[in-house]
């Protein structure tokens, strides 16, 4: 990959603007002046209202089975929304609503959004609920988020999501929970004896969760590899990306980028403040790994595919009047959003080709006018599959009923501090990740305009424009 | 309730696998070939791609111009010492190699000249099994008869998993066996009793079951569109990883052989003991003898082929292999199997043109076995349907027939439980009208009573569109009377569906004088589109079907009148090649049915379809013995035994029906040809009145619908081979003892006077 960005350099020299914020970046002083001075106009549209990001923090985003082991979802959560609590200051009671995401569901907190809020110490006062949409629930969130606020039900809301994959509902089989359930109602102690004597060893075998499509039974990472051979990306591409994802994560990580960390004393053990995920490896290394899916001859491995993660995330949305009012200085603004959703066997993971040209449309932009990407990287084969999707005329003719192609996004412009391959991805936590980093790297480089783009299970997609609030 | 002829056990399972394209012929010409057209290949990384492409059909196949190119290039890969390994792949898309050419063999005179061109074949085959270099075929789509001999005989096989790609060896269905070493290779490679069952049942096996039976060594997912279409960049992927695969052959980091597990080499240990192999072989003979009862000439030669190469070595083999086929080839029942399979072919086809307008909504009348069976083949087509019946009982009985027969696949993985899903949700369930303004067709199949059919007729004519076609699903009542009450009979047909209508192929569709052309094409269009092989005939009492079944079956009642026991007549007609008995078939299609049917077609035709007494099936009925829906018919249908019982009440209706037997026209051989010339004059009857327009036709609604033996291939093969003359004679030694339901029609007479007068070519 880094020899991709190096010629994706080579063949488009920077333009005299990129290399004046190169330039300018340097003199911290004029960061704001450099804002105003690229002038592009406010996406605003009259009669609707805007709607801000004050800020968004999420826990370290830890590989599963580590640190976070012994704790619950909802305590993840808690931990994220205190977080969120303590960055922004924010009067517990000023919240009008908590929306949360998550994927995986622990059945005792089904609505995981009460039990965190109320651990997390909001008002008893404060409704609470809970989304689910694959990999993007905590957009899924926001965008409630920002439903909610534009309908003009509510001036503050907090959204998030979490995922704890150290801890998965693993079942009985159906056989058993049946046994069980007719146990419950067995009145006599002959009908117990009988129901118990009923149990055979295939009763016994559990029912595990696995990342699989319900409706294909396909495992999403064997669609993956099948996508990436779809769009003929070769397995070096992908493990080229894998590594540039590492090494950007890494210098984003030692570079103090990823502000919305917060640290997390988890009981029982120590203080975490560093995602644990990030590492950088040598192409040889990454060469070196068999393929997990698609044996012998696929190209997704473990390295080159998003790792099963802990974490939580959450930011707090507002009408941009009330932020004022409250004296916060907002982070960006939420503007369009679109959700896509697609064949969920053969383009389970193309949401961002058919998301970003849609919501680029409705903001009247045009790729070129985007100043940061930020794609949930899935797998590394994923994201190469999309840019090659989107940069194809063929495909936006036949599959998307385009005239000609949106364009795949300049290299230096996507996921610079990492992404979901390096810093980790708990399914639900992921979008409010990107949302805030948009914000962030819109802040630091000058930018105007913001993309986010996130595939999900289900064949399901998002795209959402984020326009950097004025400095 | 439904009056309609419906059997379970007909022998689909032996036609229903017919390939489409099926077709041998593995004569090797080397005549010189200037430019290739059917088989092109580069060299990528040492490794040659051989791509094969039949520039003139829809499937490649081995015909004698792509054997000549195939042997050339292979020839210039073997003179390349820059070539390491090849790939075989077909560029064709959902075809790899579907067989070979049959007009081959039906062009040869004798046994000798097709054996003949089987051994250069089978030379060629041996040639590449013994490269110098691995050959690996990389297949996608149909690898079948002489397709599948050439991938086993190169080094490596991998397939997609595509549900196109299907291997198999169907050359028994056509009365012939795998020729080109197929009896020889495949024992080795799967085993015996997996050889044999493949060769003898001649089935169809998906990729994933070949990888396990160790058809096929790897398996490659088929990907969804990407830069290309799906289908493109599957067969790109697929040649990707075949030759990354050829070239792991080469440097010896992918191995042939698999490592065997504990149970293999268990099997493998008892397969080497001569004794063990010798039961098998006679329990396999014991087997096909029973249930082919040694009508069918080429399991029995199969066996002997496998045997040949196991027991005496490859080169007994292959010439037992090559000379039986020869034999088989000139076999009356390989003709009439190949006959067969190119009248489905035919019927597979719309003589009748584009309809004007295609049938997007159909809406089904009726919710019984009938009506829930359309709607069941419609919706799993993708067509939006509406299955309307009078009561909720009826509704929800018929709902849960759909629902079974989709969830019933889903056991057998043919169908996910979300495919399943999604096609239910094109089932509209309901008690009123609602929607038939929006229908492109209507099919009704409620109870058959022409008061009920009018009244039907008047009730939807007044809700659905003018350009909506109505088609009734009747057994007998005929076309022009329910039409009768109708304002617009050209947009009326009958479609004759036969039950169970997800499992049996054949679709009658009859036409009145006043039903228009494009009315008969959309009906054919909608039948074909259901998986059907349709014949279309005129009208009348019965059509073609129910009408040459009826005086067979009435003659069965004699038989059992004069003493001949359930049993006894079910084993003298199968022993025919009937695939279910005349006892059986009657309970199945039902008592009451028979009766309704023999009464109405009785009064109709007179005493030609006289014979036994329609008492006999009255009074059963009457004492509730329907058949098998009852539970009792002429046997018992208890749950539990495997073993009929015949019903002893039925016994004592038959005592008191009881007839002497002539004993001039007893025999078993007179009982059985009794039933089939009563049978076959009537067929032979119907084109002569133009109820049937073709012999072709006529075979194949015989055979798909109503079970005629398929070793015969149909009434009117049955005359061309046995004789119109030997029938004709055995017909009057019947008439003198019965009457005139044994007179044969004129064109059989005019058949019988001039030899050189033949229904098929």
């Amino acid at each position: 990959m880094a020899s991709m960005l190096l010629t994706s350099l080579r063949s488009s020299p920077l333009t005299s603007v990129q290399a004046a914020q190169f330039a300018a970046r340097s003199l911290s002083t004029s960061v704001h002046l450099q804002a105003q001075a690229k002038s592009k106009k406010t996406l605003a549209k009259p009669g609707v209202k805007n709607i801000v990001l004050v800020d968004g923090v999420r826990t370290p985003f830890l590989q599963s089975g580590t640190t976070y082991a012994d704790l619950m979802p909802h305590d993840l959560a808690r931990a994220a929304l205190q977080g969120l609590l303590n960055r922004t200051g924010l009067p517990k009671d000023a919240v009008d609503y908590i929306v949360y995401g998550t994927v995986i569901q622990e059945v005792k907190t089904s609505n995981v959004a009460r039990e965190a809020a109320l651990g997390a110490g909001f008002s008893d006062k404060t409704p609470a609920h809970t989304v689910t949409m694959a990999c993007i629930s905590s957009n899924q969130a926001m965008t409630t988020a920002v439903g909610l606020i534009a309908a003009g039900q509510c001036d503050a809301v907090v959204a998030g999501g979490v995922e704890f994959m150290s801890d998965v509902p693993i079942r009985h089989s159906r056989k058993m929970r049946k046994t069980m359930l007719s146990l419950n109602k067995a009145k006599t102690l002959g009908a117990r004896l009988s129901l118990l004597g009923s149990i055979r060893l295939a009763h016994l075998s559990p029912e595990l969760p696995a990342v699989a499509e319900f409706s294909t039974a396909e495992t999403m990472g064997h669609s993956a590899d099948r996508l990436a051979a779809a769009f003929g990306v070769s397995r070096l591409e992908q493990d080229e990306f894998a590594l540039r994802s590492h090494t950007l994560a890494k210098k984003a990580q030692d570079g103090g980028m990823l502000s919305d960390v917060i640290s997390f004393k988890v009981p029982g053990r120590d203080i975490v403040s560093k995602d644990n995920g990030i590492r950088p490896a040598t192409m040889e290394q990454l060469a070196k790994l068999k393929p997990a899916f698609i044996k012998p001859h696929g190209t997704v491995t473990a390295a080159n595919s998003s790792f099963l993660t802990d974490g939580a995330s959450a930011v707090l949305i507002m009408s941009e009047e009330k932020a004022l009012a409250m004296g916060y200085k907002p982070k960006a603004y939420l503007r369009d959003f679109v959700y896509v959703s697609q064949d969920p066997k053969d383009q389970l993971l193309l949401g961002p080709t058919y998301a970003t040209p849609k919501v680029l449309e409705k903001s009247g932009l045009t790729l070129n006018d985007i100043d940061v990407f930020e794609f949930h990287e899935a797998f590394a084969g994923q994201i190469m599959a999309n840019l090659k999707a989107m940069e194809s005329d063929w495909f936006a003719q036949t599959y998307m009923g385009r005239k000609t192609k949106v364009g795949a996004p300049p290299m230096e412009k996507f996921n610079t501090w990492g992404g979901s391959l390096s810093l980790g991805h708990p399914f639900a936590a992921t979008g409010c990740r990107l949302v805030t980093t948009v914000a962030h790297r819109l802040q630091k480089e000058g930018g105007q305009y913001g993309l986010v783009a996130a595939c999900a299970a289900g064949g399901q997609g998002h795209a959402m424009v984020i326009e950097a609030y004025p400095q | 309730l439904y009056y309609t002829i419906s059997y379970h056990i007909i022998s689909y399972h032996i036609i229903l696998y017919y390939i489409m394209h099926h077709s041998m012929n593995l004569d090797v010409f080397r005549f010189n070939v200037c430019t290739r057209t059917h088989v092109s290949y580069e060299v990528k990384d040492n490794v040659a791609v051989v791509r094969i492409n039949d520039p003139t059909s829809k499937v490649n196949t081995l015909g004698r111009h792509m054997q000549a190119e195939l042997v050339e290039v292979i020839n210039e890969i073997w003179g390349n010492s820059a070539v390491k390994s090849a790939v075989l792949i077909s560029s064709k898309p959902g075809s790899f190699i579907a067989g070979a050419d049959l007009n081959m063999f039906q062009a040869c005179k004798t046994a000798e000249e097709v054996s003949y061109l089987l051994q250069a074949g089978q030379k060629m085959f041996e040639q590449i099994e013994k490269s110098p270099i691995p050959f690996v075929a990389a297949i996608n789509g149909s690898c079948l008869g002489g397709g599948l001999e050439f991938a086993i005989a190169c080094q490596y096989r991998i397939a997609t998993k595509s549900k196109k790609t299907i291997l198999g060896t169907p050359e028994v269905m056509l009365g012939l066996l795998p020729g080109a070493g197929g009896t020889q290779r495949l024992p080795k490679m799967v085993g015996l009793p997996a050889a044999f069952d493949m060769m003898l049942t001649g089935r169809n096996i998906k990729a994933d079951k070949a990888k396990k039976m160790g058809l096929v060594h790897q398996l490659v997912e088929p990907l969804g569109p990407g830069l290309k279409s799906a289908e493109e960049r599957t067969i790109e992927y697929l040649e990707e990883v075949a030759v990354d695969f050829a070239k792991g052959l080469t440097g010896k980091k992918v191995t042939v052989e698999k490592k065997k597990g504990l149970m293999q080499k268990v099997q493998d240990f008892v397969m080497g003991l001569p004794p063990v192999r010798k039961q098998i072989y006679k329990t396999v003979h014991n087997k096909v003898m029973k249930q082919s009862k040694g009508l069918y000439p080429a399991p029995l030669k199969i066996i002997e082929c496998v045997q040949t190469g196991i027991e005496k070595g490859n080169a007994a083999g292959y010439l037992s292999e090559s000379e039986n086929f020869g034999k088989l080839a000139m076999t009356s029942v390989s003709r009439a199997l190949i006959g067969l399979f190119y009248g489905q072919v035919a019927c597979k086809k719309n003589h009748f043109g584009q309809p004007e307008r295609e049938v997007k909504k159909l809406a089904v009348l009726g919710a019984g076995l009938m009506g829930a069976g359309i709607a069941q083949v419609t919706i799993d087509k993708g067509v939006a349907t509406i299955l309307k019946d009078t009561t909720e009982e009826g509704l929800a009985r018929g709902q849960q027939q759909v629902y079974k027969g989709l969830n019933d696949k889903t056991k057998k993985k043919s169908l996910t439980t979300f495919e399943r899903d999604r096609i239910m949700s094109l089932l509209s369930g309901q008690l009123d009208y609602r929607g038939f303004e929006n229908a492109d067709m209507v099919i009704e199949a409620v109870f058959e009573d022409l008061s009920i059919k009018h009244k039907v007729v008047k009730e939807v004519e007044a809700v659905i569109p003018p350009h909506c076609i109505f088609a009734t699903n009747t057994s007998a009542l005929p076309i022009k009377d329910i039409a009768a009450a109708s304002k617009r009979p050209e947009k009326l047909i009958g479609m004759h569906y036969f039950s169970p209508v997800d499992k049996m192929q054949l679709l009658e569709i009859i036409t009145t004088s006043k039903t228009s052309k494009d009315t008969t094409a959309s009906a054919v269009a909608v039948g074909l589109k259901q998986g059907k092989v349709i014949i279309v005939v005129g009208d009348g009492p019965g059509f073609y079907t129910t009408r040459c079944l009826a005086p067979m079956l009435a003659e069965a009642v004699r038989a059992l009148q004069e003493g001949v026991g359930p049993k006894k007549l079910d084993s003298l007609t199968t022993g025919f090649g009937f695939p279910v008995g005349a006892a059986t078939l009657a309970d199945e299609v039902g008592i009451d049915v028979a009766a309704h049917v023999a009464e109405d077609l009785g009064k109709a035709f007179g005493t030609r379809f006289g014979g036994g007494n329609v008492e006999v099936l009255k009074m059963m009925v009457q004492k509730g013995f329907k058949g098998r829906k009852s539970g009792k018919g002429c046997y018992v249908y208890g749950a539990k035994s495997k073993e009929k019982k015949v019903n002893s009440g039925a016994e004592d209706i038959l005592k008191s029906f009881k007839l002497t037997a002539p004993p001039a026209v007893s025999a078993d051989e007179d009982i059985q040809y009794r039933l089939v010339s009563r049978f076959v004059n009537e067929a032979v009857l119907c084109l002569q009145e133009g109820i049937l327009p073709d012999p072709v036709q006529g075979d194949i609604g015989a055979v798909f619908g109503l079970g005629f033996p398929p070793c015969l291939g149909g009434p009117f093969r049955f005359v061309d081979s046995y004789g119109a003359d030997k029938l004709v004679q055995k017909m009057k030694h019947f008439e003198e003892a019965y009457g005139n339901q044994f007179t044969p029609c004129q064109l059989l007479l005019d058949h019988a006077k001039d030899s050189s007068k033949r229904f098929h070519k």
